[in-house]
């Protein structure tokens, strides 16, 4: 077996220093009514080739995103990476390294997250950053569990344009905190509408924006009202290239921010991994959920960085920490790093700009066909469309045609009743070649 | 080659002075990306977009976002050298207990590339990812037949995050059956993430009371056992490196008063292939893909945490679910009676390619021979060292070996002199201070992927360590490391003056010449 470096002579050897007759004395502890004498019932040992063929013909029955025209957003976005980020994230001493518990050792990784933790801050317009999140997802709930600790409220109003994948999230796991969750009804561009459900109880709202559905905010009266009543602004971004275009949460008011980093040097995956982006004020960084690197100095006096205020944390606090995180989202983190520092604002910028571009090219395409109705008014570069039929049904029938038209907002919220709404997203991979397609093969279907 | 007046034998020197920049030999002192002054610079050529943002009005961003750039030779140097302060498995043996630091083939990686999984989007049509689904299916298919339990949600992005899964889901059975429980019971040797997860989860934490040969008392546990007790938390094999001998007793003890079994499967490396968790009573156990199935650590992550289920828990499971048909396979993504979403989207794909790659690779046999294996590793490390340092406990470990420090008393060195003098010698520090039971905790954990040779390396450099500490060559310990890209850093001075993130004030200290210092 090529990754077992053990000989039989060697493990004869060892059973010898040991002192033991056979590997099965060594699991003596074991109740014998739980000891296996023979192999589980699955396929023995194979070579890398026949994996490479199992594995590559499962690959070969999806479609990639590449293969087509391709405008699926709702949360994850296809992006072009440059080579040299997956390059870099390869490298031994970052693939195969663990959580920098030992600094002296850990600086090459220490340096990067404080590194991340400065463009964060910086890109969502906050004062601390965190070293990273499983997702933006999970980052959303984590930021709910937070702003009830810092208000000690348990009340959190969430927006109608939240993703209904970030809203179920949230449910799952602040309900069993005793949050009382106010989820407003789903809605194209009814952000303000939280104002309405603010009172002397609740701990934060929640807004997206752009929302799911694409429409972008300026969430500054929100967060006026919020902090009135004592309670917290979290913004929510599920696409991190707007920043680019976009003026920062932080600029607005924000309290929390929480982003989904994938489509900054991260692939699709299918959903995963993903970077959660977690940023907030510096007063409340005591209340933070997840690893903080900080700056600090050598016994010579030199510059380092090692992970801290980790009295926060479940190995130190247990019960008491401010949340159950351990492994987070290192490589991901890294990867957004990398593809941040080639970028730099100029690059970001410049990209936001070309996004921002092919999706008002793909809107005026798609707002040409029959029945189309564009609904979403300021958007960065994904809109919802009005079909003048299901759009799951539409989404099936352009997939023979060759397109993955983008997401049904049903598909999303099975139970809102928008069943004529699509979600589609334009980034720089879309060519126009890819809009004319889209946007003649949709008359097709619809005409 | 002219070698008159040369010198061609290099001679030692006593002194060895600082260096007059701050780099030495190889290793540079590498610069933050944001004293490198490219704050008008980008490495990527983008096409030039007329930028027409009228539609978005006042929402256009229009301050310095304060993002800097770099070439992408400037970028490749800068995580380059940031990459050879690092220690990593491929360098050396990493024992860091309960983190199961094993080689993480470069196969996993090259599938979980491949366009028809990493470029694949988690809400295109399910039509056109049917081969995406049978790779989760196949995947759990793996995980249920290990661990012989008919269930497991998939999507927990980590251990800690497929704990909340497990514990989310035995609330949902009490809740089901009117039974609201108060109290999870845990072992004083528990992961931090056990205590920290069942609080999350909205309950009081228990300690259980552990034996003199480390394990369970189960006196304790059948004292605190009562009808207001949802579940109890058990790491098996223990963060002692220990098998619970009475595991099914107390699955058996539990069970008995109504609550469930939820198994810390951290350690399922050192079993797999050999014992099935639900032949020991288990209800709910997640295993961390980036530990048993070679996914790889990555600085501290992405992980994965699928959670296996008992036919009780299974109906609580949370979105998706993966349902057959006749037809091809789909994911319901909003199944009635789940326990709700652990994340947006499926969880962790990348992590699922590569731990069925590994899985195919190792097969039946392979995934067997890997538990025993890393077993022998450690029990030879513990025969091999057991004469200078104290082993914490008697008899054979399984996949972990560990010592207290009272063979270091008298020394005037500490577990963490130690562990920072391991770093002179070229090796990552064995886990810590943990498990909190034992005084002075050093957890060595090997992993099955070391050679004969390695260890044997590994357990001569602790001999003379050890030989060293107890032969009074205390400065040795106390200033170390000294070869490491940094000496011992100031973590109290961190805590205290929080800097979390650069400011344009650090950068004229920063690059002041260490010379004029």
């Amino acid at each position: 077996m090529r990754y077992l470096p053990l000989t039989p002579a060697d493990r004869q050897d060892m059973l010898a220093v040991i002192g033991a007759g056979s590997v099965d004395d060594l699991f003596v502890d074991v109740p014998a009514s739980a000891r296996r004498t023979g192999l589980v019932d699955l396929p023995l040992h194979a070579g890398e080739l026949e994996v490479e063929r199992e594995l590559g013909a499962l690959a070969a029955r999806n479609r990639a995103a590449g293969q087509g025209p391709f405008f699926c957003g709702a949360g994850a976005y296809r992006h072009h990476v440059p080579a040299s980020v997956d390059h870099i994230i390869q490298r031994s001493e970052f693939l195969t390294s663990y959580t920098p518990y030992q600094p002296e050792i850990a600086q090459g990784t220490l340096q990067y997250l404080y590194e991340f933790q400065t463009q964060v801050a910086a890109l969502t317009g906050m004062e601390v950053a965190n070293a990273s999140m499983y997702d933006g997802s999970t980052g959303a709930a984590e930021a709910v569990m937070m702003a009830t600790r810092v208000t000690r409220r348990k009340k959190a109003v969430l927006s109608g344009g939240l993703h209904p994948h970030y809203s179920s999230t949230i449910r799952t796991s602040t309900h069993v905190a005793g949050v009382d969750l106010i989820e407003q009804p789903a809605a194209l561009d009814a952000e303000a509408d939280v104002i309405g459900a603010i009172d002397a109880d609740t701990a934060c709202v929640v807004v997206q924006t752009p929302n799911v559905f694409g429409e972008a905010t300026d969430v500054t009266k929100i967060a006026e009202a919020a902090q009135a009543a004592g309670a917290l602004l979290i913004v929510v971004v599920t696409e991190t290239v707007s920043l680019g275009l976009l003026k920062s949460p932080g600029s607005m008011g924000a309290d929390i921010v929480v982003c989904e980093g994938q489509s900054i040097g991260n692939g699709l995956n299918f959903g995963g991994p993903y970077v959660g982006l977690f940023a907030t004020r510096e007063k409340y960084v005591r209340q933070m959920p997840g690893r903080l690197c900080g700056e600090t100095v050598d016994a010579d006096g030199r510059r380092g960085f090692v992970l801290t205020l980790s009295t926060r944390e479940q190995h130190i606090r247990r019960d008491k920490a401010t949340s159950n995180i351990c492994t987070n989202s290192g490589l991901c983190a890294l990867a957004f790093t990398i593809h941040m520092s080639l970028l730099g604002q100029t690059g970001l910028r410049q990209l936001a700009a070309i996004n921002h571009a092919k999706a008002r090219k793909l809107a005026q395409a798609l707002g040409k066909a029959p029945g189309v109705e564009i609904l979403t008014k300021r958007y960065f570069n994904e809109f919802a469309v009005r079909l003048p039929a299901p759009a799951a049904a539409v989404v099936e029938t352009l997939v023979a045609r060759g397109v993955i038209a983008g997401v049904p907002y049903s598909r999303l919220a099975p139970k809102a009743g928008m069943y004529d709404v699509l979600l589609v997203a334009a980034t720089e991979t879309v060519t126009s070649a890819d809009i004319e397609t889209f946007a003649s093969e949709l008359n097709g279907v619809l005409a | 080659m002219q070698s008159i007046g040369r010198p061609t034998q290099p001679h030692a020197v006593e002194i060895k002075p600082d260096t007059l920049t701050g780099a030495r030999g190889l290793l540079q002192d590498e610069l933050l990306i944001f004293e490198h002054g490219g704050w008008d610079k980008t490495g990527v050529d983008l096409p030039q977009a007329e930028l027409d943002a009228s539609d978005l009005g006042d929402l256009v961003r229009t301050d310095v976002i304060g993002l800097p750039g770099l070439s992408e030779p400037e970028a490749l140097r800068h995580y380059v050298r940031l990459s050879q302060k690092n220690h990593a498995i491929d360098l050396a043996l990493y024992p860091l207990g309960s983190c199961t630091m094993k080689h993480n083939p470069r196969l996993n990686e090259k599938m979980a590339r491949l366009p028809g999984f990493a470029d694949i989007h988690p809400l295109q049509p399910q039509s056109t990812v049917q081969g995406a689904i049978a790779l989760m299916d196949q995947l759990a298919h793996w995980l249920k037949t290990l661990t012989g339990m008919p269930a497991v949600a998939l999507s927990p992005k980590a251990g800690a995050h497929g704990e909340l899964c497990g514990l989310l889901a035995i609330r949902a059975a009490h809740e089901a059956r009117g039974d609201a429980r108060k109290r999870v019971l845990v072992p004083t040797s528990a992961h931090g993430t056990n205590p920290a997860t069942a609080a999350f989860v909205g309950y009081v934490v228990e300690e259980i009371a552990q034996t003199a040969d480390g394990r369970v008392d189960l006196g304790d546990l059948a004292a605190k056992l009562g009808p207001d007790v949802a579940a109890i938390m058990v790491t098996n094999p223990n963060t002692c490196g220990l098998f619970e001998r009475e595991v099914v007793e107390i699955a058996k003890l539990t069970h008995a008063a109504g609550a469930y079994f939820y198994c810390d499967g951290a350690n399922f490396n050192a079993i797999v292939g050999r014992v099935r968790p639900a032949d020991l009573g288990v209800d709910a156990m997640h295993i961390n893909l980036h530990k048993t199935f070679s996914t790889p650590h990555g600085g501290g992550g992405p992980g994965a945490g699928p959670v296996v289920l008992s036919h009780a828990l299974a109906p609580f499971a949370p979105a998706p679910w993966i349902i057959h048909h006749e037809d091809g396979l789909s994911l319901d993504e909003d199944p009635v009676g789940a326990c709700g979403r652990m994340s947006a989207f499926h969880g962790q794909m990348g992590m699922y390619v590569r731990a069925l790659s590994y899985m195919l690779s190792h097969g039946a046999d392979g995934l067997r021979q890997v538990a025993e294996d890393a077993v022998l590793n450690a029990n030879y490390i513990k025969a091999r060292l057991s004469d200078l340092m104290t082993p914490a406990f008697d008899g054979p470990c399984m996949h972990e070996a560990l010592f207290d420090d009272s063979w270091l008393d008298g020394t005037g060195v500490t577990t963490l002199d130690f562990a920072k003098a391991m770093i002179d010698e070229g090796f990552h520090p064995m886990t810590m201070y943990f498990p909190l039971v034992v005084h002075g905790a050093m957890l060595i954990e090997p992993t099955e992927t070391e050679s004969r040779d390695e260890l044997d390396r590994f357990c001569e450099a602790l001999r003379l360590l050890a030989q060293a500490a107890k032969e009074g060559d205390v400065e040795r310990f106390k200033g170390a490391p000294f070869h490491a890209p940094l000496r011992r850093l100031d973590e109290t001075l961190a805590a205290r003056r929080p800097r979390l993130k650069w400011t344009p004030a650090d950068e004229a200290a920063a690059k002041k010449p260490r010379a004029a210092e």
